[in-house]
């Protein structure tokens, strides 16, 4: 007898979970605000998994997971990696710089030849917005989106929810303030996504340079000083600057961008006293953020990473293990 | 010799004499031999008759901007099944994009099109030869050369020249010899890596926009640069409301400046694109439905000169991409009239208006003969059924592209017949007798 998962037992609204509607995780914009909640209960129940001594729920064992990155991002995949494996799932990583890609083949060669190997889920992270959508039309199992150029990051979004959720509680009123390159953001946009569907407060913080046209709809409100955008926040979320490319043209220089952008201690004394920093990682310590509020007793950067491996796990479990069922 | 042609019972339309009445053509030698309201004033000897009834004659369009894979890519397209795709959508000449590989910026090369369109090619061929050479913006072409070898116009096609000092140079050469100028205004440091039009919709879909501007600023330095050099300046196309504007004030100076417009940019807008359809990849993008009326509110005030299908065959290889990746354009020779009167039947222009925009006033522009019904202009007709309800769908495309933007799209009104000088190149029924064998 199969039952959901046993992760299913410990939360009071495993018993009878609606089957997930989806096929595949492409973006924060297909959920809706049920969906977010029900997903992020799920991640709860696997913070515990990770946490005890033999980390593993095989809910997915003999299923195959694919991951596929057309981009380098050594912590988002290996979170990919760690959350399959400890859901017993077989886990292959395609290195696309040795594989046929690199040669011409186009992505959607790419699909056929990885959709005629039978996987169960592929994770695809590519640098073209609906590029992973485009991959998702062409093979026969589930895709999760793991970055698709400046488009969405839906598992960035949620293991971000989750943090908050774990030390605000509900995210409905909350005010979160996303600083930085909102502009080349798909976390930025995810987040807005999902924060804006669970009724918090969303405030962009940025140089105009940074700012992408028609912002002011996806946010509640839109600021150029990060001091007054900072004032009250219950929650920072600092974005990375890709400053090799944004230099001279987007901003001046690094130490401009700081002066006015940069997380400082004054700065975060602005926003609510027990206000948390979030960082999606990798950080530029000295350019978007003080290295001593980084590393300071308000960041919960490092408690995000963790919390990063328990929604892939429910993300993974609800799209493979509710399909088996429903199936 | 041919036999003459009679066509009676028809409805004609005449945009160049705002003529709009039942009546009767005779066709004799490739020319129109007679224009008669009513039924005709007697047959002549051996004549063969197609009853018009229920139908309109007008002239067949002239579609100011077609690209094709020929030479250097005719798997995307050759000027025969081009000129095929013309002939069913009712096209009987269409001016040649040189954007080809080799580009068409050699007197040699406008020989060789002209030759591989008589020898091939159904409907006329009229190639426009490159403004610089090799599509580069560096260096002018042979203005006078290209014009003996049969250059009807110069342009730089998909290309956009960003010096105002070459386009300077260009246009006052040109000027020397009187010949027509089509150019592409696109500011590429505005554009940047922009794919489609700058909004909340590029925004959510993570896509980098086109601001209105990359439009707007070039085409205000391309109409001061042709009152400077008295050209014969014809913006390619133009997208956005504020691109109308800036076109109206400049005709009200310079009577030698002209505008077209893609029926893409007529009937869709950027809410097509999503989610990331790169058959709505376009050049100019597609923009906001504000500017897709207010577009629609320059031709009708005559702001706006013409309507082309930018009819642009890419392949699957291509346009399978993801959005950003993608390669610009759609076919439409096959959609063009078609989807042109849905602006009508919509009630947002008039069918004279729609016709004048891909007859006489591309005909004008271009000095063709062409493009009119009068008696001694070549009998380049089509006959159109404005109700005939269709569905455009891949398997029936005549391109060898299949990247239509009005796959799927319901139409209403086609194109039974098209002539060209009196030489029959599309009748409907026999591609129906065709389908149903």
């Amino acid at each position: 007898m199969a039952t959901s998962s046993p992760a299913s037992s410990p939360g009071a609204a495993g018993a009878s979970r609606m089957p997930f509607r989806h096929r595949h995780l492409l973006g924060i914009s297909q959920l809706n605000q049920y969906e977010i909640v029900e997903l992020l209960n799920r991640a709860e129940e696997m913070i515990a998994v990770s946490r005890q001594p033999r980390k593993i729920l095989p809910t997915l064992s003999g299923k195959t997971q694919i991951n596929l990155f057309f981009e380098n991002s050594t912590r988002t995949q290996s979170s990919f990696e760690i959350a399959g494996k400890r859901l017993g799932a077989q886990v292959t990583n395609m290195s696309v710089r040795t594989s046929s890609v690199a040669k011409g083949e186009t992505l959607i060669d790419t699909a056929a030849t990885l959709n005629a190997m039978r996987p169960d889920v592929i994770i695809v992270r590519h640098s073209a917005s609906g590029a992973v959508e485009l991959l998702s039309q062409k093979v026969g199992c589930s895709v999760i989106n793991a970055g698709d150029g400046a488009h969405e990051h839906p598992t960035q979004a949620l293991l971000d929810a989750l943090t908050i959720r774990q030390h605000k509680g509900e995210l409905a009123g909350l005010t979160v303030a996303i600083c930085g390159d909102i502009a080349h953001s798909r976390v930025a946009r995810s987040n807005l996504l999902l924060l804006g569907a669970m009724q918090a407060r969303t405030r962009v913080v940025a140089p105009r340079t940074l700012l992408p046209s028609g912002i002011d709809a996806l946010a509640t409100e839109v600021f150029t000083d990060m001091r007054e955008g900072l004032k009250g926040a219950d929650v920072v979320m600092m974005l990375r600057l890709q400053h090799e490319r944004a230099s001279g043209k987007m901003i001046p220089s690094v130490r401009e961008y700081y002066r006015f952008y940069g997380l400082d201690e004054d700065k975060l004394s602005y926003a609510k006293p027990d206000a948390i920093v979030m960082h999606p990682g990798p950080m530029n310590r000295g350019v978007e953020i003080d290295p001593a509020i980084a590393d300071g007793p308000r960041s919960v950067i490092t408690e995000q990473v963790e919390m990063g491996v328990a929604v892939r796990m429910a993300v993974l479990d609800t799209l493979l293990a509710d399909r088996e069922v429903a199936a | 010799m041919t036999r003459p042609l009679v066509i009676t019972n028809a409805r004609i339309i005449d945009p160049a004499t705002n003529r709009d009445t039942p009546g009767a053509v005779l066709v004799e030698n490739g020319r129109i031999a007679g224009l008669t309201d009513g039924a005709p004033q007697g047959m002549p000897d051996g004549a063969e008759q197609l009853d018009a009834r229920g139908l309109i004659v007008a002239p067949g369009l002239i579609d100011m901007r077609v690209f094709t894979g020929e030479p250097g890519h005719e798997y995307r397209e050759t000027l025969a099944s081009a000129a095929e795709a013309a002939a069913a959508g009712g096209v009987t000449s269409f001016v040649l994009m040189p954007d080809t590989t080799p580009v068409i910026d050699d007197g040699a090369l406008v020989d060789f099109i002209l030759r591989r369109a008589q020898a091939t090619a159904s409907v006329n061929v009229l190639p426009a030869a490159a403004l610089t050479r090799g599509l580069k913006g560096e260096e002018i072409t042979e203005y006078g050369l290209l014009r003996e070898a049969g250059a009807v116009a110069l342009s730089d096609g998909r290309a956009s020249i960003q010096s105002a000092g070459l386009l300077r140079s260009a246009f006052a050469y040109a000027r020397n010899y009187d010949m027509p100028v089509i150019h592409q205004p696109a500011e590429r440091s505005l554009i940047g890596d922009g794919v489609m039009n700058s909004g909340l919709l590029a925004t959510v879909s993570g896509l980098k926009g086109i601001p209105v501007e990359a439009e707007t600023i070039p085409l205000a330095r391309d109409l001061q640069l042709a009152a400077l050099t008295d050209v014969r300046y014809h913006a390619a196309q133009v997208s956005t409301g504020a691109a109308v504007e800036i076109l109206a004030a400049a005709k009200r100076r310079n009577g030698r400046v002209s505008a077209g417009v893609s029926i893409n940019n007529l009937s869709l807008n950027e809410n097509d694109v999503a989610p990331y359809r790169t058959f709505f990849k376009l050049s100019p993008p597609l923009r906001s439905e504000d500017d897709r009326r207010a577009v629609i509110d320059g031709l009708n005030a005559g702001t706006i000169d013409t309507i082309h299908s930018a009819h642009d065959p890419q392949d699957t290889e291509v346009k399978r991409q993801p959005f950003a990746e993608a390669s610009d354009g759609a076919i439409g020779l096959e959609t063009l009239l078609a989807a042109a009167l849905r602006l009508v039947h919509s009630g947002d222009m008039p069918l004279m208006t729609i016709l004048r925009a891909m007859t006489s006033r591309p005909a004008e522009i271009l000095g063709l003969d062409s493009g009119r019904l009068a008696v001694g202009a070549p009998a380049d007709l089509i006959v159109i059924d404005p109700d005939y309800p269709w569905v455009v769908t891949e398997t029936s495309i005549r391109s060898r592209s299949r990247n239509t933007a009005f796959e799927g799209a319901r139409m209403q009104g086609a194109v039974m017949h098209s002539f060209v000088a009196g030489r029959p190149v599309f009748s409907h029924a026999a591609t129906r007798e065709g389908a149903a064998t």
